[in-house]
């Protein structure tokens, strides 16, 4: 079986601050990781390979500097790594992006039949969730969105069982292979990378394919050409001009500290039938 | 299988890159372990880059670091709680490249050190704790890591795992480090429009400006605190000595607030906006705090040989410079084919002896007994040298001589006249 995990090297959208003057995101200094849902697919991916010896390949569209993304994902247990990078692919939307992955997924194809394509629910920077959808329908794979547990492979049968997150539940689904899962958070927790997996990444010999490498013809499907997405604007909300509160206790004991933040508390959120019927709590 | 290296360096400080560049530029097969998530994540310095320690390791460092503002201006402040004295240098000389010394963002520069070093041919593996040496016997021949399958072989392992060095103190190489001995500094970065920071500091283009300081700012501790100016930031801190902190019952963060709040401080800082927290220990107890630094297949370098020059607030420089050594003394061992024995090794602490960094160390051997001991010069100096100043200044039909009377009167009264004398001996035998 070969599994292909799409992986994005994304901010640490956790450290980014925005410019006090011009009101901007600033990017510079912010620590570059592996979209964190793209690491559940891969683990989901991993444990697959670790039961059925799948190959894994992780693929990824980015700036140069997407490699450590890859060799991330490498030290992790991945067999392979393509980097797919190029000017061209700069500015890229979510429907130029699944063009140029779907691309560079035919033809590794061509190498070797792909399976699964696995991939997170979506980014922390563009929290689109197409990217996934996009690459199914592309490559006119079956699709399954917001899994929660993949319950069984059936290669023979080229089928695959699956749980899926549903509004109101959990859904059971079996579809046929090949197909593209986007993994939902929190499923999984990464492994802990090996000493010898950590030398093999660290020296693993990147594929890099630019835009002709991955068999694309079409400039004008790629990158900022290929974008129908405009982005207007980028501001940061207004802060709410909420100041913190120092509560102080007189005795500085705990529990009379405890006893003010409590009574801070029903102050603030009173009553839940007073919050439901106001009027009802009037009358009493 | 086993990985087997020439040298395995531990830490990706200023000191464990300084060290495996030069290891890996002569040909070594050099393997850097970081803690850290990627090189630099756990660095922390004021900080002023000293291009000479360097320049000595990569000659054209300044055509692609990121670097922040050559300086062109020192003051020193000596501080009151309302006032300063102080003294600056400032020099249209430094404005002509090449520069002497530099504000950095380490964030930024540590990566590019790091790119650096792997371009050389270092294997960097980061987020890979050492947890302890193998050893033969007394020989050490390679790490232990936190992870599977983690033990790695080398003729030699650098130990530049920073000051807590927890590897020295577990081989027993280090005694554990007294709260004496090292400094607690912390560091904010205000974020300021780079026209704003030019006019405020007097400077154009990548001018900067350092401002040393000293005074009631640490409250009766022993410390001092900072401020550098940045291309679009001002980095601010203070440190005082954690024994202090904890006698003091002081918390760090409140001591920089109120140093922030001080009347010459803060118009420097207004209107911007706090980018960064950091803090980080120093080591402080220079020369008769450096524990032994080389035994059989292994050498100290940086922080963890306690390499830090309090009193000119110089680290990193010495950092890299100890690093560089240590390299190559192994380079030339291994030229002459001899084994990395200690008794081979002592040739690194023979030429950190000859270097600056023992030499200076030595000099201030004294110095932080000295201070430890006698907390006036950061309480009733500064609080003497503000109102002997103020007095001079002021206007106010008080002729000069009797002035002057006021003050020789106010030095006597809060010192004596055998505390001055006193004082000025220890003051010179801290600097002989």
């Amino acid at each position: 079986m070969h599994i292909l995990v799409c992986i994005k090297q994304v901010p640490d959208s956790a450290q980014i601050r925005v410019h006090p003057v011009t009101n901007t995101i600033m990017r510079q200094g912010v620590p570059a990781i592996v979209n964190p849902y793209d690491l559940v697919a891969l683990e989901e991916a991993l444990r697959l390979k670790d039961r059925t010896s799948a190959r894994v390949t992780v693929l990824t569209m980015g700036p140069p500097q997407a490699e450590s993304a890859l060799r991330k994902a490498l030290s992790f247990g991945a067999d392979e790594a393509i980097l797919l990078t190029d000017r061209a692919f700069a500015g890229a939307d979510t429907l130029a992006t699944s063009y140029a992955l779907a691309a560079a997924i035919r033809k590794i194809r061509d190498d070797m039949p792909v399976d699964l394509v696995f991939t997170g629910k979506q980014t922390i920077d563009g929290d689109t969730a197409q990217v996934g959808p996009g690459i199914a329908t592309r490559l006119g794979m079956q699709l399954l969105t917001y899994v929660s547990r993949i319950d069984r492979v059936d290669l023979e049968r080229g089928e695959i069982t699956v749980q899926r997150r549903a509004e109101g539940g959990v859904q059971v689904l079996r579809t046929r292979l090949p197909a593209v899962i986007t993994v939902l958070e929190g499923i999984n927790e990464m492994r802990f990378a090996t000493m010898p997996d950590m030398f093999r990444a660290a020296r693993y010999g990147l594929t890099v394919w630019d835009r002709e490498a991955a068999g694309i013809g079409d400039v004008t499907k790629i990158g900022l050409k290929g974008s129908p997405t405009v982005v207007s604007r980028v501001f940061a909300p207004t802060p709410r001009a909420q100041k913190a509160e120092i509560i102080q206790t007189q005795s500085e004991q705990p529990d009379d500290l405890v006893a003010t933040l409590l009574a801070k508390m029903f102050t603030k959120h009173p009553p839940l039938r007073a919050a439901i019927c106001p009027r009802a709590v009037q009358r009493t | 299988m086993n990985e087997n290296f020439d040298v395995i360096v531990v830490g990706a400080g200023p000191s464990g890159n300084a060290a495996a560049y030069t290891l890996a530029r002569s040909g070594m097969r050099v393997l850097q372990i970081e803690r850290g998530e990627y090189p630099g994540s756990k660095n922390v310095q004021g900080a002023i880059l000293y291009a000479d320690a360097l320049e000595r390791i990569i000659p054209d460092f300044r055509e692609d670091a990121p670097l922040e503002r050559h300086l062109i201006e020192q003051r020193v402040w000596m501080l009151d709680d309302t006032s300063y004295v102080g003294s600056a240098y400032r020099s249209a000389d430094f404005s002509k490249p090449p520069f002497n010394r530099y504000t950095i963002i380490r964030a930024q520069f540590d990566k590019w050190f790091s790119q650096k070093v792997r371009e050389a041919g270092v294997l960097v593996i980061c987020e890979t704790t050492v947890t302890g040496l193998l050893l033969d016997g007394q020989r050490v021949v390679g790490v232990q890591t936190d992870r599977a399958g983690g033990s790695i072989y080398a003729d030699a392992v650098i130990l530049a795992d920073g000051v807590n060095s927890q590897l020295a103190r577990k081989a027993g190489f280090r005694p554990e480090i007294e709260p004496r001995e090292v400094a607690l500094a912390v560091k904010e970065i205000h974020f300021l429009p780079e026209e704003t920071i030019q006019s405020r500091f007097n400077v154009t283009g990548d001018e900067g400006v350092v401002i040393e300081m000293a005074g009631k700012i640490t409250q009766g501790m022993v410390g001092t605190g900072f401020l550098y100016t940045n291309k679009e930031s001002i980095a601010i801190g203070v440190g005082c000595l954690l024994s202090d902190f904890r006698k003091q019952k002081t918390s760090p963060y409140a001591l920089l607030d109120r140093m922030k709040a001080h009347p010459a401080i803060a118009p420097l800082l207004a209107g911007g906006e706090m980018k960064e927290y950091t803090a980080h220990l120093i080591p402080e107890g220079g020369y008769h705090s450096i524990p032994p630094i080389y035994g059989d297949g292994w050498l100290m370098v940086g922080d963890a040989g306690m390499f830090v020059n309090g009193v000119h607030r110089e680290g990193s420089n010495l950092a890299m410079t100890t690093g560089r050594l240590a390299a190559e003394t192994l380079i030339a061992l291994r030229s002459e084919r001899k084994p990395f024995s200690a008794r081979n090794l002592a040739r690194y602490r023979a030429s950190l002896d000859e270097s600056f960094v023992m030499r200076d160390l030595r000099k201030y051997k004294n110095l932080p007994r000295i201070v430890e001991k006698n907390p006036q010069f950061f309480t009733a100096y500064p609080e003497l040298m503000n109102k002997a100043a103020h007095t001079l200044i002021s206007v106010d039909g008080v002729d000069k001589k009797a002035k002057e009377r006021a003050i020789r009167q106010r030095f006597v009264a809060a010192r004596s006249r055998l505390g001055l004398l006193g004082d000025f001996f220890k003051l010179w035998r801290a600097f002989e």
